[in-house]
């Protein structure tokens, strides 16, 4: 590698007669050149009031394309009527200013991004919400109906991809699942206990958990584990095989999209999320359960007593029916978001993002729905 | 010990050996790039070309050999002077390689803030020339998703040339596009190759850019894993005896592939 020093670029006008040499001697290099806008702007002044200058570069050193954004430079800061003659540069430089002056002499293609004002943007926001919304209602609609028509196996949908993504979904998930629950029940019990203990009532702690964990807690934790895990990765997933044009190369065989793609992992997760909660519940309890008998004067017996009476099947009911709910929308969720994003790789990021958000701020919204629903009915 | 030819050579390779564990790519590559020439790594589809090419931008470790820019030895030289050497290369990768999330302008300034102190006045200076040389000017504050494939790889080119490389290395430069704009992309290669005066390494398998441009070259074999052939293309298409290197420059089957042909149809 040459690594010698720059040398700084060296410039003189030299005066023949009537005609004016610009010579242009040493390293012209764009590390030298864009630190001084001086050497431009020092030329040019030098060249004010002469009619026109020849440029040569027969003596210069090294240079790159340092030296053609100076010599572009040169001739827009030059005035009027001045005529900077480069015929006589040496032939690389020539060619290389010629290419670069043809690129820049290129006409501008209109840009397709005229400035909109608030209440235009206002309307396409409402637009494109009311679109969105009618894409999720016919993902959601189409994926019911094919659930009923793939029920009957006629459907494009493998069964080997339902098997090997509930096995992703589901028993991949297991250890976080029981994670997650037992800390959280432990958690309810340590709470709990504290404000009990100060009225003598440290049995209702199993009240406390049990209904806590079975009716609200089991399925959001579980919901939001695999919002994070199984939703994002569906989102990314389906959007890089948007980005590889893979989707296109299903839709030209005719493969549908709903039962190749989401149909499976829609089933996968509505069926591994109630399992996913019951054997979360099972640990939410368990933590409970060593929380009580750790921290409280209690038995395992009288907990476990408490606990039975306590909860009842339709603290259960409410809460497997809710994780159903849950996975059937985180899997949706991320499966529309994959669908819809870009094909760049910042757009498979963004689409694993937006399932993961969407996947949580829904299960927490139709947790309220149930909530109100629950209440309304006096569950 | 480097010797002078070696020394005069912008790149040398020497008994390089590429291997993925038990996997031998390519066997005892032995070849050397002169300053201003464009050098061609030829060979069928997947008989290691792009391998060659990222053990050359030192990506990959060779098993065995050694690899030497302007007379200085890479495979001897500390990682910080290894990122020194790579940065006087420019790197065209086959799809262009551009950082989505980035425009075109900013895919091309990119290098020159990272690696240099100029002004953002200077750098913007700079990627105007850059893409105006590629033919890119007006479309520099477009996203790399908006372009077609041929402005893709100019874009690509644009900023392998963004450092001022001495040393360019081209993967597939005109591969995938329409034979005018494959044209234009060769004119081009040329223009910069005369006008900065930088050593080029091309790896294609397009038949008439490499008789078009290239001034040597080197034949890679899949079958053998090693080079059958070494000199220019057109010279190998006029003078090789090799049946593979005759089979590729000609367009032609090999002969052993024709024979099963004739006799029972191939499968």
């Amino acid at each position: 590698m040459s690594e010698q020093p720059a040398s700084s670029p060296v410039w003189r006008i030299e005066a023949n007669a009537d005609t004016y040499v610009l010579h242009l001697t040493g390293d012209w290099l764009s590390v030298a050149l864009g630190a001084d806008q001086g050497t431009v702007d020092a030329v040019a002044s030098a060249l004010v009031g002469l009619p026109g200058a020849t440029v040569r570069t027969d003596a210069i050193g090294r240079w790159d394309t340092g030296l053609i954004v100076y010599l572009l430079q040169l001739r827009a800061a030059v005035a009027q009527g001045f005529v900077l003659d480069d015929t006589a540069l040496s032939k690389p430089v020539a060619r290389l200013l010629r290419l670069a002056e043809v690129g820049l002499a290129a006409p501008s293609p209109p840009m397709a991004r005229p400035t909109v004002g608030w209440l235009a943007r206002l309307g396409w926001v409402a637009i494109r919400g009311g679109r969105e919304a009618i894409a999720v209602s016919d993902l959601l609609g189409s994926t019911l109906l094919r659930t009923g028509v793939g029920l009957t196996g006629r459907s494009q949908t493998r069964r080997g991809d339902v098997i090997a993504l509930m096995r992703d979904a589901g028993a991949g998930a297991l250890a976080i699942v029981a994670v997650v629950n037992f800390l959280v029940g432990g958690i309810l019990a340590f709470v709990g206990a504290v404000q009990l203990e100060r009225f003598g009532a440290e049995i209702f702690v199993a009240n406390l958990v049990g209904v806590a964990v079975v009716r609200e807690m089991a399925a959001i934790m579980t919901a939001i584990v695999l919002a994070g895990r199984t939703g994002g990765a569906y989102a990314a997933e389906i959007a890089a095989m948007q980005g590889a044009e893979e989707i296109d190369a299903l839709a030209v065989l005719g493969v549908s999209i709903q039962d190749y793609l989401i149909l499976p992992r829609v089933v996968a997760l509505s069926t591994m999320m109630p399992l996913l909660y019951v054997y979360g519940c099972a640990f939410g309890l368990l933590g409970g359960l060593l929380v009580a008998v750790l921290t409280l004067d209690l038995s395992a017996t009288s907990f476990v007593n408490q606990l039975i009476a306590s909860v009842n099947a339709d603290q259960f009911w409410i809460g497997l029916s809710k994780s159903v709910v849950f996975g059937l929308l985180i899997a949706l969720a991320g499966c529309r978001l994959g669908l819809k994003a870009g094909r760049s790789a910042s757009d498979v990021g963004r689409a694993a993002t937006a399932a993961v958000v969407a996947g949580i701020v829904g299960v927490i919204a139709v947790d309220a729905v149930f909530a109100l629903c629950a209440n309304a009915l006096g569950i | 010990m480097v010797t002078d030819a070696v020394d005069q050579a912008r790149l040398t390779v020497e008994g390089m050996t590429l291997a993925f564990g038990k996997r031998v790519v390519q066997r005892d590559l032995s070849f050397s790039v002169q300053p201003g020439s464009i050098f061609a790594v030829m060979g069928e589809s997947g008989c290691g070309k792009s391998t060659v090419l990222k053990a050359l931008i030192g990506l990959i470790t060779p098993t065995a050999g050694r690899r030497v820019v302007a007379g200085e030895n890479y495979d001897a030289a500390a990682p910080a002077r290894r990122r020194e050497i790579g940065r006087d290369f420019g790197v065209l990768f086959q799809n262009g390689a551009l950082w989505s999330s980035l425009t075109v302008a900013e895919n091309v300034a990119l290098p020159l803030q990272m690696f240099t102190s100029l002004r953002p006045s200077a750098i913007d200076a700079l990627v105007r020339v850059k893409l105006a040389l590629v033919g890119l000017a007006p479309v520099g504050d477009r996203m790399p998703a908006e372009l077609s494939g041929g402005m893709r790889k100019r874009a690509g080119l644009a900023r392998a040339l963004a450092l001022d490389p001495g040393c360019l290395f081209l993967d597939e430069p005109s591969a995938g596009l329409d034979p005018i704009t494959a044209k234009r992309m060769d004119d081009l290669i040329l223009e910069l190759r005369d006008g900065l005066g930088a050593t080029i390494v091309i790896v294609s398998h397009e038949l008439p850019s490499l008789f078009a441009i290239c001034d040597d070259g080197i034949f890679l074999d899949a079958k053998t894993h090693s080079a059958i052939a070494h000199g220019a293309p057109r010279d190998l298409r006029d003078g090789c005896d090799h049946p593979t290197v005759r089979a590729f420059m000609t367009r032609a089957l090999p002969p052993t592939e024709v024979l099963q042909e004739n006799g029972h149809g191939g499968l």
